[in-house]
Parts: C-alpha cells; sequence; structure tokens
C-alpha cells in the first residue's frame, strides 16, 4: 500500500470516493449518520406538529410566514443542492478546478440561503415580536427550522474547511472521499428543507 | 510506535497510551473500566435505596436525597454502567469475531469513550455541586422542568454529551461490520454475538437521535425560556414522554440483545454444539429490534392516549414474545444433546434462562393494558424490569467477562471465586425482586420514599432488602475476583475454552494487530470446522505482508473536555451570563480540534513483514 | 447439580414463605382483593396472563432441567463431540406457533377490556367528579352539586362515578388499587375514567406517577357509601354554612386565628371553589390529616407547627404568619370541630 495516494488522469479509479478502505467507510458511516439525522428530524418534525397550533397569545403561522422569501431560499438551496452535484461529477473527471469552481458556487448559495433565513428571523421578531419564547408554536418553529439553519451553517464551514485546505494540493484518494460526504450530507439538508417547506410554511400558510 | 516500544513502559507512558489510544482492545479496556466503576457506584445507590425501605416510615434518607438516588441509580445503571459495558465488550471481541485488525473509525471510537467518560463526570459532578437530579431517570416534564437547583441541567448536559459517544460508537460498528469481515465470512457465518452488535448498532442510531431532540427541547425549557412543555404557553408535558420512550424501549433491546449475544456464543461453546437454529436466531433479534420501535406506548398506557393508542400497542408489544420465545427454545436446543461443561460463564448464562423467562413472562402481563393500569409505576413493574435488566442484561454482562477475560487480559478468572460471587449475586437476586411483583400489586407505588405503617407491606421491603445486601456482598466478590486473578491468576492460552469463533484463533491476549494474516473463513465456527475438518487453526487469506495501523490521538481526549466544559457553561449561565464565556470556549476548543481532525492528514503506520517475522520468533 | 437445584428451590421457597406470611397485602388497599369494577376486570386478565405464563415457564423449566441433568459432561466423555445440529423445522415451527395462539388468547379479552374501561359515552347520567391533582393533596369537585371537598373522596357503591382529572403542576397520578387501576393526571387536558365500588367501605388511594419530595405521602381516601348515606352526605355538605360559629370558646378563639392568619386566602371552607390548598369543609369528618396522619389534636398541631416536618417540599411551609403552640391548638380544635355530616368513614364502616 502506498502512501502517495494523489491522483494522476491515468491512474484515477472510476469514483475516487470509494477506492480506499477509508473512503468506502467514510461513505457508509455517513450514509449511516444520515439515517440517524432522519430521526432526529423526524422527532423535531413531531414537536412541531403537536405544537404548531399551541400559539398561546403569540401570532399564529399564517399571519406571519411570507411566501415570496421562503420560496426564494428553497430556489437557493435546491440550486446549491445540484451545483454540489455538478462538482461531483467533475471530480469524478478528476477535474479538481472545476469541482472547486463548482463547490464555490454551492457555498455562495448557501451564505444566501443562510443570510435570508437570519433575515427572516429577524423580521418575525421585530414585526410580530414572535420570538423563542412566545408560545409553543414559536419554540417548536425556531427550534424546527434553526436546527436546520444550524446544519446549513455546519455544513458551510465544513466545506470552505475542506476547500482551503486542498486548494493547493489537488485531488486524491485521501480527499476525494471527504468532498463526496459533504456532498451527500449537503443533500440530505437540502430534502430536510423541502419538508420545512411543505410542513412548517405551506401547511401553516393554508391550514 | 514500533512493536519493541510498545513493550517495558514507565507510569506516564502507559497513562498517555491509554489517553491516545485508537485500538479498539485497549478502548475496550477503559469502557469497562469506567462502565465497571458506574456501576459500583450505581450499586452503592441502589443499595442506599433499600436501606431506605428496610423498614416503614424509614428516615435514613430524606425525601430529596430519596429522589436523588432513585434517579441516580437508574439513570447511572442504564447510561453509564449497562451500555458501557456492553460497549466494551463489543468493541473487544466483535473486531475480532470477524477477523478484523481494528474498527472502521478507530479515532471516533476513542471519541466515543471519551464523550461518555466526560459525559458520566459530568452528570455526577451534581452530587457535589447542589444536589444531583431529582425527577426520575425518565425526568418526566413538568416535574422535570419546574426542579429547582442545577440536578436536572447536568442530567440534560451529562447524558446528552455521553449520548453522543454512544451513537459514534453505534454508526462504527455499524460500518465495521458491514466493511471488514474477513474473505468468506458472510453475514449468515457471523457469530452471533456480532450479529447482535449489529442490530444494537442499528437500534442506537435510530433511537439516541430521539433522546438528544428530547433533551435539548427539556434544556431549551430549562436554559432559554421556550414553552415545549409549559401548559400555560401551549406547551404540551407528553411530547417529552413520547420523545424519551421512542428512545426508550429500543433502549431496553441495545441492552439486551447483546446478552442475547453472549448467552448464544456461550451455550455453543460450553455444549460443544452449534447453535440450533441459527437463520431463526438471526431473524428473530432483527424482528424484536424492528417491533421494538412499534411499542414506546406500552410505557403510557395510563397516559389517557384512548383505547385504539391503548389496544395496539398492547398487541404490538405481546407479538415480541414470540421471537423472545424462539430464543429461549433455540438455546435450550442448542444444549439438548450436548456436552455441557458448567463453569462460572456458563452458570451466569444458565441463570439467565428461568430469570430472564420470568422477566419476559411479566412483559408479556404488563403488555395487557388494562392488567397495566394495575402494574404500571408500582413495584410490579421495578420487578419486572430488574428480571430483565439484571436477569438478562447484567448476567449477561457478567457471563461475558467470565468468558471473554482470558481474551482480553490473558488471565482465567478464579473459578472458585468466581462459583461463589455467582452464587451470592443470584440468591440475592431473586430474593430482592421475586417478592416486589407481589408487593406492586399489594398497592405500593414505585419510587416510594417511605411506605406507611399498617399497609402490609414491611416483610416484603424487609426480604428486598436482605436480597439486595446479598448482591452487594456478591458483586464485591467479583471485584476481588479481578484483583485477585490480576495478581495470581492462571495466564490463558490461546483457546481456554475450545472455543469455536475466530477470536480464539489468535493469543490471548491479541496483539495490537489482532491478525498476522488475515484469516480464511469456511463456514459459521470456522475455528470449530478448522479444528474437525481440517489442519486445527485458521488458513491464511493472504500471503505475511506490511500491516497499516492507525495513528494514536489526543484529539478526543480534549474534545470531549471541550464539551464539558461548556457543558458546566450551559448549566451555569442561567445564574451568571458571565458562565457565557465556558459555553465559548468549551465549544471553541470542540470545534477547534473537529477543525484539526478535518484538515490534518492522518496516514496512519505500517508494520513491515520484517517486524512481523521478528516477532513470530 | 443437586446442590445447584437445591440452592434455587430454597430461594423460590423462602419467596414463597414470606408471601404467605404477608399475605394478599392490606385489605382496601391491594388489587389482589378487588372491591371495584376497574380492580376486577384488571384482575381477571392478571389471573389469565398468570395462568398462561405459568404454563410457558412450567415448559421451559422442565425441559431446562432435563436437558442439564441428561446432557452435563460425564466422567469418562472428555473427548465426547455431540452431533453438530443445525436446527429442525418442526421444533422451530411449533414454539413459533405456540406463543402466537397463547398471545392471541391474551390479546382478545385485552382488547375488550381496554375499550369497556374507556367507555365514557354514558358519563352525561352519572355522577362527575372533577378532580385536581396537586402537589401533594387532592381536590375534589361534585359538578352540579356545588360540593368541594379534598382527600376523602365520597362515592355511592354500586354506581359508575366519573372522574374528570387534571393536574394544576406536574403529573400526578390517580391509584385506589382496590377499586381501580389508575390514571394520569396531566396538567395540559382532562382525563376521564370512572369507577365503581362494589362494596362499602374506606379504599386507600394513591399519587403513581413521581411528583416530588413528597410524592410517597399523597395519599387519599375513597369513601364508598350506600347510595342513601350518599345522598344524605350531599345533603349534609350542601348545607354547610362556612360562616357558623363554633360551640365552644376555644374553638371560637381557633376560628378567629384562622381568619386572622390569612388561611382563607388557600383554604376555603364550604362550596367556595377556591383550592389554593385543601378544602377543609369536612376536616374534622376526614380519616387522615394531610392525607397520613392520625387525624389527632396532637398530630394536627405538629402539622400545623411545622408541615415541612411531615411533609417535605409542601406548599404550605412559610406561606403563613408564625403560629403560637396556643394559636395552633385553638386553630387545630376548630378545625377538627368541623363535622357537617353523620356520614364519615367510620360510618362507611371497617
Amino acid at each position: 500500500m502506498s502512501h502517495d495516494h494523489s491522483l494522476n488522469p491515468e491512474t484515477m479509479p472510476q469514483e475516487p470516493e470509494k477506492a480506499t478502505l477509508e473512503g468506502k467507510n467514510k461513505f457508509l458511516g455517513l450514509w449511516f449518520f444520515l439515517g440517524g439525522e432522519t430521526v432526529l428530524f423526524a422527532s423535531l418534525f413531531g414537536t412541531f406538529l403537536a405544537l404548531r397550533n399551541s400559539t398561546a397569545d403569540g401570532p399564529a403561522g399564517e399571519e406571519i410566514f411570507g411566501l415570496e422569501l421562503v420560496f426564494l431560499m428553497t430556489m437557493l438551496l435546491l440550486t446549491s443542492s445540484l451545483t454540489s452535484v455538478y462538482a461531483m461529477y467533475h471530480m469524478k473527471n478528476n477535474d479538481f478546478k472545476k469541482m472547486q469552481l463548482w463547490l464555490g458556487i454551492t457555498a455562495f448559495l448557501g451564505i444566501g440561503f443562510l443570510a435570508c433565513e437570519i433575515y427572516e428571523f429577524y423580521h418575525y421578531i421585530h414585526e410580530y415580536h414572535f420570538t423563542f419564547r412566545s408560545s409553543a408554536f414559536g419554540s417548536a418553529f425556531y427550534t424546527l427550522v434553526g436546527f436546520h439553519g444550524g446544519h446549513v451553517a455546519f455544513g458551510l464551514s465544513w466545506l470552505i474547511a475542506i476547500m482551503v485546505r486542498n486548494a493547493k494540493r489537488g485531488l486524491n484518494l485521501y480527499n476525494a472521499p471527504k468532498y463526496y460526504t459533504f456532498s451527500l450530507y449537503w443533500h440530505f439538508i437540502d430534502v430536510v428543507w423541502v419538508f420545512i417547506f411543505t410542513v412548517v410554511y405551506l401547511m401553516g400558510k393554508v391550514g | 510506535m514500533s512493536i519493541a516500544a510498545a513493550q517495558k513502559k514507565g507510569f506516564g507512558a502507559v497513562i498517555w497510551d491509554y489517553l491516545t489510544t485508537v485500538d479498539h482492545k485497549k478502548i475496550a479496556h477503559l469502557y469497562l473500566f469506567g462502565g465497571g466503576f458506574f456501576f459500583l457506584l450505581g450499586g452503592l445507590e441502589a443499595l442506599f435505596i433499600r436501606i431506605q425501605l428496610i423498614k416503614p416510615e424509614n428516615d435514613f434518607l430524606s425525601a430529596g436525597l430519596y429522589n436523588e438516588m432513585i434517579t441516580m441509580h437508574g439513570t447511572t445503571m442504564i447510561f453509564l454502567a449497562a451500555m458501557p459495558l456492553l460497549l466494551g465488550i463489543m468493541n473487544a471481541i466483535m473486531p475480532l469475531q470477524i477477523g478484523a485488525r481494528d474498527v472502521a473509525f478507530p479515532f471516533l471510537n476513542s471519541l466515543g469513550f471519551w464523550l461518555f467518560m466526560f459525559g458520566g463526570v459530568l452528570l455526577n459532578c451534581s452530587w457535589f455541586l447542589g444536589g444531583a437530579p431529582d425527577a426520575g431517570w425518565t425526568a418526566y416534564t413538568p416535574l422535570s422542568t419546574t426542579s429547582p437547583g442545577h440536578g436536572v441541567d447536568f442530567y440534560i448536559l451529562g447524558l446528552q454529551i455521553s449520548g453522543a459517544g454512544t451513537l459514534m460508537g453505534g454508526i462504527n460498528f455499524l460500518v465495521t461490520i458491514v466493511t471488514m469481515r474477513a474473505p468468506g465470512m458472510t453475514y449468515m457465518r457471523m457469530p452471533l454475538f456480532t450479529w447482535t452488535t449489529f442490530v444494537t448498532s442499528v437500534l442506537i442510531l435510530f433511537a439516541f437521535p430521539a433522546l438528544t431532540v428530547g433533551l435539548f427541547l427539556l434544556m431549551f425549557d430549562r436554559m432559554f425560556g421556550s414553552a415545549f412543555f409549559e401548559v400555560s404557553l401551549g406547551g404540551n408535558a407528553v411530547i417529552w414522554q413520547h420523545l424519551f420512550w421512542i428512545f426508550g424501549h429500543p433502549e431496553v433491546y441495545i441492552l439486551i440483545l447483546p446478552a442475547f449475544g453472549v448467552f448464544s456464543d456461550i451455550f455453543a461453546t460450553f455444549s460443544k454444539k452449534r447453535l440450533f437454529g441459527y437463520t431463526a436466531m438471526v431473524f428473530a433479534t432483527i424482528l424484536i429490534a424492528f417491533l421494538g420501535f412499534m411499542v414506546w406506548a406500552h410505557h403510557m398506557f395510563t397516559v389517557g392516549l384512548g383505547p385504539v393508542a391503548n389496544a395496539i400497542f398492547a398487541i404490538a408489544t405481546m407479538a415480541i414474545a414470540v421471537p423472545t420465545g424462539i430464543k429461549i427454545f433455540n438455546w435450550l436446543a442448542t444444549m439438548w444433546g450436548g456436552s455441557i461443561t458448567i463453569n462460572s460463564a456458563m452458570l451466569w448464562s444458565l441463570a439467565f434462562i428461568p430469570s430472564f423467562t420470568i422477566g419476559g413472562m411479566t412483559g408479556v402481563m404488563l403488555a395487557s393494558a388494562v392488567a397495566d393500569y394495575q402494574y404500571h409505576d408500582s413495584y410490579f413493574v421495578v420487578a419486572h424490569f430488574h428480571y430483565v435488566i439484571v436477569g438478562g442484561v447484567v448476567f449477561g454482562i457478567l457471563a461475558a467477562l467470565h468468558y471473554w477475560w482470558p481474551k482480553m487480559f490473558g488471565k482465567i478468572l478464579n473459578e472458585a471465586l468466581g462459583k461463589l460471587s455467582f452464587w451470592l449475586f443470584f440468591i440475592g437476586f431473586h430474593l430482592t425482586f421475586f417478592i416486589q411483583h407481589f408487593l406492586g400489586l399489594m398497592g405500593m407505588p414505585r419510587r416510594y420514599w417511605v411506605f406507611l405503617e399498617d399497609q402490609g407491606l414491611d416483610i416484603g421491603n424487609l426480604v428486598s432488602t436482605i436480597g439486595a445486601l446479598l448482591m452487594g456482598v456478591g458483586g464485591l466478590l467479583f471485584v476481588i475476583n479481578i484483583i485477585y486473578t490480576s495478581v495470581k491468576g492462571e495466564k490463558a492460552p490461546a483457546d481456554p475454552w475450545d472455543g469455536r469463533t475466530l477470536e480464539w484463533a489468535i493469543p490471548s491476549p491479541p496483539p495490537f494487530y489482532n491478525f498476522k494474516q488475515t484469516p480464511l473463513v469456511r463456514g459459521l465456527d470456522p475455528l470449530w470446522i478448522e479444528k474437525t475438518e481440517g489442519k486445527g487453526e485458521m488458513t491464511a487469506a493472504e500471503p505475511l505482508g506490511d500491516i497499516h495501523m492507525p495513528d494514536g490521538s489526543i484529539l478526543p481526549f480534549i474534545m470531549s473536555l471541550g464539551f464539558f466544559i461548556a457543558g458546566f457553561g450551559f448549566i451555569y449561565q442561567v445564574d451568571q451570563k458571565a458562565w457565557l464565556v465556558a459555553v465559548f470556549a468549551g465549544m471553541g476548543i470542540a470545534l477547534a480540534c473537529m477543525l484539526i481532525r478535518s484538515l490534518k492528514d492522518y496516514h496512519g503506520f505500517h508494520i513491515t513483514k520484517e517486524e512481523l517475522e521478528r516477532e513470530a520468533d | 447439580m443437586k446442590g445447584w437445584m437445591g440452592k434455587f428451590k430454597s430461594v423460590f421457597l423462602l419467596s414463597l414463605l414470606a408471601l404467605v406470611l404477608a399475605g394478599c397485602g392490606k385489605e382496601n388497599l391491594t388489587a389482589l382483593v378487588p372491591k371495584g369494577y376497574g380492580a376486577e376486570s384488571s384482575m381477571n386478565l392478571i389471573i389469565l396472563s398468570s395462568i398462561i405464563m405459568l404454563f410457558v415457564f412450567v415448559i421451559v423449566f422442565l425441559v431446562y432441567v432435563i436437558t442439564l441433568v441428561r446432557f452435563r459432561k460425564k466422567k469418562g466423555q472428555e473427548n465426547f463431540i455431540p452431533k453438530q445440529v443445525e436446527g429442525n423445522k418442526t421444533l422451530e415451527t411449533v414454539w413459533t406457533v405456540i406463543p402466537i395462539i397463547l398471545v392471541l388468547v391474551l390479546a382478545v379479552p385485552t382488547v375488550a377490556a381496554t375499550f369497556d374501561l374507556a367507555d365514557t359515552s354514558k358519563s352525561k347520567d352519572g355522577i362527575n367528579i372533577d378532580v385536581t391533582g396537586n402537589q401533594y393533596w387532592w381536590h375534589f369537585s361534585y359538578a352540579g352539586e356545588e360540593i368541594q371537598t379534598s382527600q376523602d373522596l365520597y362515592i355511592p357503591t354500586g354506581e359508575k362515578v366519573y372522574l374528570n382529572m387534571q393536574s394544576s403542576d406536574v403529573i400526578h397520578s390517580l391509584w385506589v388499587p382496590s377499586i381501580s387501576g389508575k390514571m394520569d393526571v396531566n396538567p395540559e387536558n382532562v382525563n376521564t375514567m370512572y369507577i365503581e365500588a362494589k362494596e362499602e367501605g374506606v379504599y386507600w388511594g394513591k399519587c403513581a406517577e413521581l411528583c416530588g419530595p413528597s410524592h410517597s405521602l399523597m395519599d387519599f381516601k375513597v369513601i364508598a357509601v350506600s347510595p342513601e348515606e350518599y345522598d344524605q352526605w350531599v345533603e349534609d355538605m350542601q348545607g354547610v354554612d362556612p360562616e357558623a360559629q363554633p360551640q365552644d370558646a376555644v374553638a371560637q378563639d381557633g376560628k378567629a386565628a384562622f381568619e386572622e392568619n390569612n388561611c382563607m386566602s388557600c383554604h376555603a371552607i364550604g362550596s367556595s371553589p377556591n383550592a389554593v390548598g385543601p378544602n377543609l369543609t369536612n376536616f374534622g369528618d376526614r380519616s387522615r390529616i394531610a392525607g397520613i396522619l392520625e387525624p389527632t389534636k396532637e398530630k394536627l398541631v405538629n402539622w400545623i407547627m411545622d408541615p415541612e416536618s411531615i411533609k417535605p417540599g409542601n406548599k404550605m411551609t412559610n406561606n403563613y404568619p408564625e403560629l403560637s403552640k396556643e394559636e395552633a391548638s385553638n386553630i387545630a380544635e376548630y378545625l377538627l370541630q368541623l363535622q357537617p355530616s353523620e356520614i364519615t368513614p367510620e360510618s362507611a364502616g371497617n
């Protein structure tokens, strides 16, 4: 087994992320982790659904949610998922520069999403005095959406860290799994957001 | 680190070695030590509880202290004793049983242990800092959200930190079993203990996040003024019960399934027969795990969920009796026609069958919702789950320790002491808990600080306390046995029990790379096959070559320390905002460690072929 | 082998002996001697499930003992290698199917009883009592009758009484083992259960959900009397004049002290719905002080002077001015004279 895992186009395996045992383990481990994350968000969704009408004296969802902003956020995050797919496509073609470029765009879109979310929360708190402490609904809303936002923030830090770290050393069998697992995580966050968009905002606005 | 450097080290070097180790066998030692320590602590708490209940209206403990004692006894035994002891045994044995050199994520393995340890220490710090949690190990809201002082805060943070560690352990074992089995070790050739480790890990993965969420909600309510359980703001206290039991019921199976695996291996070995109905055993394990997620509300029959929910959960719960029954009969059939050796390991396993059968039967009785209206939260339930947890899990852990002690530590536990401690513990156990079924039905609710005079509960409680003291003596003798063995015990050969599975094919204790050459597996019970049909030892699946091993690291320790510091910060920032510094510092340390881990390349090191050959001489 | 079995047997016999000595527990507390509809319903299932389980246990234990006796390694057989059996389809099917049947036998009556005990559709026609669980006492409000009382719950025998239960603080659970199984008393919703006593008597009730330091001291009583006596009791309770002056001077002083020391901001006498603390209308009739103490003047004085030493964590401590021994004694005298009805725990027979 060689220490030198750096790639050149001739020796590159079809799936660099799974070419080593460590890579395979990381790939599989992240899938399992996402299984656990699913239960985490399912629990948060369950809590939210149980409390979504428990507004006490505070505002209800339909009074405050503005679908325009949320729609924009959805578009940002969905697009960022797509751009991360492009990045992985370029990873498999061993085109490091293009991969980094698309990941950069992914990060940019993610930051945009997060900025919108911060603005949204700020808006609710100052316009409607709707806070974490207003009612059980408020607690459940900020916790569910906030946990997702926290995941986005963590994902962004992770992405930026590996992008900066590997900017000069290029792609190799050691860091390919790191990129790949990140993209899996990012898709997961995206899927969770689709549920949040439906359950929290659409259902909140309609019913 | 070369092989030579691993020998003959000073005390400081040994400590440093354990702080930085990523070797699954050493991490197992740590888990066993940590879990053992908390087990003794939890046992001491149990004795205090029983002494308080030795006679009616006793004043040995105050009411508040008593509630702290029961809370900490339950929490400690479940999260800090039983689970880590099992994780320790899994760590030590499972990789050997599948012919692997280490686990998939050695770094995470170490991190998992240190998170558990720091979480446990944090929880127990509460004793010295104004009082332990006092809302029961189930921490039902709003009792837990309104409990004064910081006890429940320690409960929240302590469990959150140690729970994260357990989750990592679970993922690690799953990946290890999927990707790192030796050539020929198909799923349906894995020893039952490996199978139950696998299924248990799945349960950990899907159950713990529910607790994580529950603890977060509790934390937000207590520390940041949210209103999840605050009825005046629309909150709902029953949500906690759902989240807790969606975690809590699978947790029972997280504890008992590995014990089932242990017994399966032990019965086969000491009956000199292969496990009867292996396939049925595997599927029964999976079925139990699956059903385990469908039955959480049987802990909530009296909550007022309505007859439909109660009926559905009652039937689902009863269904679990079927796969469990299959297991019991398969174990009996394994012994039937065999050549049974009875030693300490086997005694614990044999004692398990009638004890656990009683626990399982009372489980079915409890599943009958209307009957449960009487049993619920009475001493009947206390008796039931101690028959399951002690009669199943603790017996399983002790059987496993006697069985695998030679493999883990290279010495055989003293048989005479082993048998003596078994009998005292076994008799004490039945004396303590059998009578409690009746105490419950006679009208004694659980978690009662005192029972009143003239309620017909005196004798039962006295008998129970005497039994508990016997258990205490039995437990103490086991500790003495460990000390005696480590000083004077006989050295163990590689295969002291005429074993059947891969771990007995390598020296006791194994070298740190486990298998010099990865073995080739030709069927279930691979070593037994080689003994009876082959040359008596495993055939190698690869030529002797360099072995790649992971680097040790101090980061897991520091990262856990960071969370520990942040934990204190979270708890005390409620009183004084200055403590937020500790939150940021602690989280900063932990995140910095994560960053270092992510950015630094860890390539590990190689043991060369030459070194391995030299060692063979 | 013999020693092994012998020891197991001795454990079993010792437990059994202790059990016989203790009997089935105290009458009117134990669930093993059911005196009410719910308790009988539970007991039927307890007996049915016990029989099924005992049957299973006996089989397991027999096979277990025979296996151990027959197949233990014998001298001279050290090298014997048993046949390696993989399994047996027939046997495995048998021990899968039989438990399924046994479970079904238990499941059917369980489901039936679950729906039966949850059927509160006729509650409008019956007696409805609003129950409030508090740390660490129970309040009972008779809907429609304008009766408020605490700690002692009067019900007529042979009739379904509907309890609409809610907590004012943490979760409690109402349990009267001889009459009925338990149901939780939650802060956020009203849980309804019905109880029906088959015999007259005083039944012990307990809180069965950990609710704080004095959880174990949250006892109460259910006093089941004949329907006629119950009607009498209702009439007596409705006729109480909260302003009535006691007969003797000591009690009059007690009443004055009771009023001066602001006791009434928490404790109501009569049908006032104020229930910050226990309602004291029929305090002198009650079987226990604070749910646990013998109803003597001395114990009551101790309770009034220092409730914390008796029920740790109770809400009365420090919420009233310090009382002199004499004041406390006078108040005790006054309270013990609050005996509006001839129908009491004593008359309900024991």
